[in-house]
């Protein structure tokens, strides 16, 4: 069939923003030379049984504007010095293709595959530094193809066909240096001990495995979907590890670890379960953790990270790992509402030259936020927390931490598949896409992975999500009962780990025919471990089908009825056209993983001190203000839709002028109700060096960040994120058991439990030179709380002048790890880290609570980066105000060490008596006051305000 | 009891809290899928106030609203002209806007002439925003004392309350040519403005927003049914609790909307007794 060409372009009169940000993109990433202008033109290719009329028709009425676009059909021949197009790779997801190609059905009755490219005429430069700018800026070879001309194909690529028969892997009688090339080779990343463990079972049974179960075995035995490495048996010498639970001591004072998650984050949540907290209604075991939030409401938080693929293809490996996220709520029980999102970005600084094989940082984050945004804002869930990382360690391993809050039914937070329920899935089709994601992520990444693992890198389609949400909410909420007894996301591994897990306890038979494919040819291997994007599957009594049916019709969401749950023997059976082409039982897939023992060493650095207490404050300030770790996020946050579902109280930005950086978020989840739910997170990896500090410090951030906008530290529950760099080695997971030990402590401490938590324990990059990049020891803890009246919230930005400030908690002099000492390493100070005390931090909490509950406080800041000057700092001009405080006993170095535990608070002066009452426990001065003037004042040294906000807005702009 | 129709699609994600708007304003509700729509366009006609919500209807897939305005103008176009006929007031924010001007409702016939038989050609286009971003913030809003339009006709604000939300990618308001922009003026169909000092987008004469000739078709960038209560105000903790009283600007909108129907089927009621 004839493949037509229509180019849509703007009118020669009118505006082309996309050509000028292109533009502007070039510039900011410093390429030489630079066009004289850019034009873009929206290439759409049509294949299929129409006509030159037809063509026109589609041009006239659906694809151009008439009042500032022009179309033509063909190609237009142009006055550029050169053009480039930028098309999808074949196989790649192009959703406005697919969306034309259903317009088109429903407008003219015609089947048409589409597919969109983009036009770039570039004026003022050749074609060899166009196609520098469209490398650099404008395409990634991973997912586009990038044509030096205007590319008009005679037909489109169509899905190569595959041998359908699922081949018998010889794995009894291999030798152990085969069995570990086979791993590799077939990208199973399964250990010797574990490739032995899968070579016996099979010789037990009498045969081979076949192709599909060892691909089963290998994606649910991965460290992605089973964190073989937390719950490991460890061997731990190190300090601070006695009278821990399911710590074993030995008697040269070595301890075995049985389990630690078991032995340390999850120990720290049971045990406050038992000593007392009674709103946390689901832990550890579904697909994200939830609490109570009132007496018919239950609140839901997962955050995961989707570090690898962003590494090769930003864009699409952060939409799709926000995608996931929010699947994970459509996930749990049966079915959240998702209601809020939240990002957290660690790269390298913008200056830092990216190694071979890696994309510039700049580049990197601005197309995760571009996928962020494109897919949360889509989707309709505000992305409103959050925080970015500058590292140069991130270089070649970026980490994208998505999180995501919904809120359901409390009567609806649990549910489990029974014999005979049939076994649907809901969304998006299954393609080649996204296979070997659950393996890769458990990998390294090399200079080559970009073109190892392109196809574990995915493009998502919002749309086709939110149409899922919206019909599997409808079915939730059905008059008649919820028509699902479970339901999963697909995430990593695919059909293989949703239905696995679901069918664990009664097993599952799968007819893999009946999945929908986006193009003919996979094989049953492959349709059974695509992680295609935007699929749930569900467990559907045969007499809710019709029902379920006929809401996924409303809203258009493809449906399939792929078997039925419940087998003789709980036993996984794969089928394809009727013939088994796979049986595996569930005890030996999920039971079957031999437990590994690692050895972990941990010594502490003896912390020093590099001489006399000295720094130049007046010209220190600026510079932190403008340390992109501390800078304005405003560039990133505007871009995201934080406001849509009308529930947000207390945004990423506050203030008068809306540019103050609010120190957590505020919803309210029930509509109508006055009950707030506050969403924040800790981040201290400038404290890696003990991770330890860095986990503690991490926890105190979190709680404090969410006290300050009115949560209530009794009621946040918290969740894990850990990015190791390995955790192969001792001494790395010597570290990992130190973080954890750190978890542990601080939980109890602050009597937060964690309710859910993910780790990723490979993110290195090895150049190459084969010189490996190690990232810093990353745990991210993020937190909810309930707000009891969101009347009490209170925002950092300074109030009134005359009111009073309050400096909560003692400062000392340790800058280990401080910004100050990044901006200035020659800087002489204290170089240790600070310490969490865990009688002041949780103590200070509570106080900091009691007086924004009584009403008594008008702004509340936590003192962290940049530590107490950063803070006055934005406080003054969040507010559009001066602040004049003199401080007795704090040396100029402790004016900026990051003390944790600390608080600014701004109280009317008739207040300052009732306040100081209610903190007559902890640490509490009345510092200075808020006043009328432009300047910031502190003892000695002065700044204007303006100055220092303009650092602040410059700092960190993409 | 007067009825609203929230009508939703793929995508569209605005629909609850519009709905809520016209509950708080008085209103009940009732939300209608385009897949049944236009099985059924009838069910426009059960309408007392209709609610095209904000989202990335299709994806926003070719343009913003684009494809669900074409597959409206071929099944709906007439159901919605016999419901403005019949004195029915519609709102259209953010993607609504998109779609109302791309389905023919916006700006409409001019005063005095009658609604064409078939959705006339796009007269007003919404473009990406002159920074080629999807941004969103509270701006200031500015309502012009002529407007024809029942919905922002009448607004109480203070200088802290003349705030609206935007969030959206393509909100740059284009008319087709400058004496269509000097009609719209004249005729009191421009229904909102942005301060010219706050122009977020490049919208051509700070245009925010737009009605019909009738005045009862509002479509703008911004979403009104983003500001029912004083919390979601962009810095409501610092305002006292006495400027927080009285209903915000975005409810005070869904209120004149609602009370022009309940006036209408007064007089109506007069009439006949």
């Amino acid at each position: 069939m004839p493949v037509f060409r229509i180019e849509i372009a703007p009118q020669p009169t009118a505006a082309d923003p996309a050509g000028q940000a292109a533009l502007h993109q070039a510039e900011v990433a410093g390429i030489h030379p630079l066009p004289r202008e850019v034009k873009t033109t929206a290439i759409y290719l049509l294949e299929g049984d129409i006509d030159e009329a037809g063509v026109n028709t589609i041009a006239q009425s659906l694809l151009h504007d008439p009042v500032t676009q022009t179309h033509f059909e063909g190609t237009r021949s142009s006055k550029a010095d050169a053009t480039i197009e930028i098309h999808p790779l074949p196989g790649v997801m192009d959703p406005a293709g697919q969306a034309v190609e259903l317009a088109i059905e429903k407008l003219l009755g015609e089947e048409v595959r589409v597919q969109t490219g983009v036009r770039y005429d570039f004026y003022g430069i050749d074609a060899t530094d166009a196609a520098k700018i469209a490398h650099r800026c404008l395409a990634n070879t991973v997912v586009h193809g990038i044509h030096n001309e205007p590319y008009h194909p005679d037909e489109f690529p169509s899905g190569h066909s595959h041998d359908m028969s699922v081949p018998e892997v010889p794995i009894i009688g291999l030798s152990d240096d085969e069995l570990e090339r086979m791993s590799r080779e077939s990208h199973l990343f399964l250990d010797l001990e574990e490739m032995q463990t899968i070579q016996s079972y099979y010789k037990e049974i009498g045969r081979n495995p076949k192709e599909i179960e060892l691909e089963t075995l290998a994606q649910t035995w991965s460290e992605h979907c089973v964190h073989k490495t937390l719950k490991a048996t460890i061997h731990y010498s190190g300090p601070n590890a006695e009278n821990r639970p399911h710590h074993e001591l030995h008697d040269d004072g070595t301890h075995t670890i049985h389990n630690l998650l078991k032995s340390t984050v999850a120990a720290a949540t049971f045990e406050l379960i038992d000593e007392g907290i009674d709103w946390c209604l689901s832990v550890f075991v579904d697909n994200a953790g939830i609490i109570k939030f009132d007496d018919e409401h239950a609140v839901c938080f997962k955050a995961e990270t989707h570090n690898h693929p962003s590494a090769l293809e930003p864009y699409g490996g952060a939409a799709t790992g926000i995608g996931g996220c929010i699947r994970d709520i459509m996930g749990t029980g049966l079915s959240a509402r998702p209601i809020a999102a939240t990002d957290v970005f660690c790269v390298a600084e913008f200056e830092n030259e990216a190694p071979q094989g890696c994309l510039q940082s700049r580049r990197i984050l601005g197309e995760v936020v571009r996928g962020v945004r494109d897919y949360g804002n889509r989707m309709g869930i505000p992305t409103l927390n959050g925080s970015v990382w500058f590292d140069n360690n991130y270089a070649g391993n970026p980490l994208v931490f998505c999180g995501c809050v919904g809120v359901m039914p409390i009567d609806k937070i649990e549910g489990d598949p029974e014999h005979g329920d049939r076994i649907i899935a809901i969304g998006g089709r299954t393609g080649r896409d996204g296979i070997h994601g659950a393996t890769f992520s458990s990998a390294e990444l090399t200079d080559t992975h970009a073109d190892e693992f392109s196809h574990a890198v995915q493009i998502g389609n919002a749309i086709t999500e939110k149409q899922a949400l919206d019909a599997i909410l409808e079915a939730r909420d059905a008059e008649e009962g919820c028509l699902f007894r479970a339901i999963t996301d697909c995430g990593a591994g695919g059909f293989s780990s949703a239905i696995g897990e679901m069918g664990e306890k009664i097993g599952a038979t799968v007819n893999l025919e009946h999945a929908p494919l986006k193009y003919a040819g996979l094989t049953p291997s492959e349709i059974w471990i695509s992680e295609a994007q935007e699929r749930m599957v569900l467990a559907v009594p045969q007499s809710n089908v019709a029902a379920l049916q006929a809401i996924c019709d409303k809203h258009g969401a493809e449906m399939c009825d792929l078997g039925e749950f419940g087998t003789e023997g709980a036993e996984l059976v794969l089928k394809y056209d009727g013939d088994t082409v796979g049986q595996i039982s569930m005890s030996f897939l999920h039971d079957g993983l031999p437990g590994t023992t690692r050895i972990a060493l941990w010594s502490p650095e003896a912390s020093s001190h590099n001489g006399e207490d000295k720094v130049n404050i007046e010209a220190l300030l600026p510079k932190l203000l403008a340390h992109p770790n501390i800078a304005s996020k405003q560039s990133i946050i505007q871009q995201y839709d934080h406001e849509v579902q009308g529930r947000s109280v207390v945004r990423p930005l506050v203030g008068p002028l809306g540019d103050a950086p609010s120190d957590a978020a505020v919803v309210t989840p029930v509509r109508g109700s006055s009950r707030g739910l506050a969403i924040g997170s800790g981040l201290a990896t400038g404290l890696s060096s003990d991770p330890y500090i860095m986990a503690t410090a991490a926890i105190d951030e979190c709680v404090r960040n969410i006290v300050c906008v009115g949560g209530d530290p009794e009621t946040t529950a918290i969740l894990d994120n850990f990015c190791w760099p390995s955790a192969n080695d001792e001494a790395s997971l010597g570290r990992l058991v130190r973080c954890a030990h750190g978890c542990y402590d601080a939980a109890k401490a602050y009597r937060t439990p964690f309710i859910s938590g993910k780790d990723s324990l490979n993110n290195q990059f090895t150049k190459d030179d084969g010189e490996t990049i190690y990232i810093p020891p990353t745990l991210l803890v993020s937190g909810f709380s309930i707000v009891e009246d969101i009347e009490q919230c209170v925002t950092m930005d300074a109030k009134q002048s005359g009111n009073k400030l309050l400096l909560i908690g003692t400062t000392t002099d340790s800058c280990g790890g401080s910004h100050a000492l990044m901006v200035e390493p020659s800087m002489e100070c204290n170089t240790s880290l600070p310490q969490v005390s865990f009688e002041e931090g949780p103590a200070n909490a509570k106080a900091v609570h009691n007086a924004i509950k009584c009403g008594l406080i008008q702004s509340a800041h936590d003192l962290s980066e940049g530590g107490l000057l950063v803070s006055l700092a934005e406080m003054a001009f969040g507010g559009g105000l001066g602040i004049s405080v003199s401080i007795d006993g704090l040396s100029d170095t402790m004016l900026v060490s990051e003390t944790p535990s600390r608080y600014l608070l701004e109280v009317a002066p008739e207040d300052v008596g009732a306040v100081q009452e209610l903190m007559n426990s902890v640490h509490c001065v009345e510092i200075g006051e808020v006043n009328d003037s432009d300047e910031l004042r502190v003892n000695e040294y002065s700044w204007n305000c303006d100055t220092l906000r303009s650092c602040w807005l410059e700092g960190m702009v993409i | 009891m007067t009825k609203a129709l929230i009508i939703t699609a793929p995508g569209i994600n605005c629909d609850v809290e519009l709905e809520e708007a016209f509950q708080l304003a008085g209103a009940t509700t009732f939300r209608s899928h385009i897949n049944q729509l236009m099985d059924e366009p009838s069910i426009i006609d059960e309408a007392d106030l209709i609610g095209l919500p904000g989202g990335f209807s299709y994806g926003d897939s070719v343009a913003a609203g684009r494809i669900m305005a074409q597959l409206m103008r071929q099944t709906m176009y007439e159901q919605f002209v016999s419901a403005l006929k019949r004195g029915v007031p519609m709102i259209a924010p953010c993607n609504g806007f998109q779609i109302a001007v791309q389905l023919g409702l916006l700006p409409g016939p001019t005063p005095g002439q009658g609604w064409s038989e078939t959705p006339s050609e796009p007269t007003v286009s919404l473009a990406q925003n002159n920074s080629a971003r999807f941004i969103d913030r509270w701006v200031g809003i500015d309502v012009p004392q002529d407007t024809r339009c029942i919905w922002t006709k009448g607004l109480e604000t203070t200088e802290q309350s003349a705030l609206i939300p935007i969030a959206h990618g393509e909100g740059r308001f284009v008319p087709k040519d400058e004496e269509l922009l000097r009609q719209l003026d004249v005729d009191g169909q421009i229904a909102c403005r942005y301060l010219p000092s706050d122009n977020p987008n490049g919208s051509v004469g700070d245009v925010m927003g737009i009605c019909d000739s009738s005045g009862l078709v509002l479509g703008l960038m911004p979403h009104p049914e983003r500001f029912l209560r004083w919390s979601q105000h962009p810095y409501w903790t610092r305002l006292s609790k006495e400027s927080r009283s009285g209903d915000p600007l975005g409810l005070q909108m869904f209120k004149n909307a609602v009370a022009y129907v309940n006036n209408k089927s007064a007089e109506k009621e007069t009439v006949h007794t």
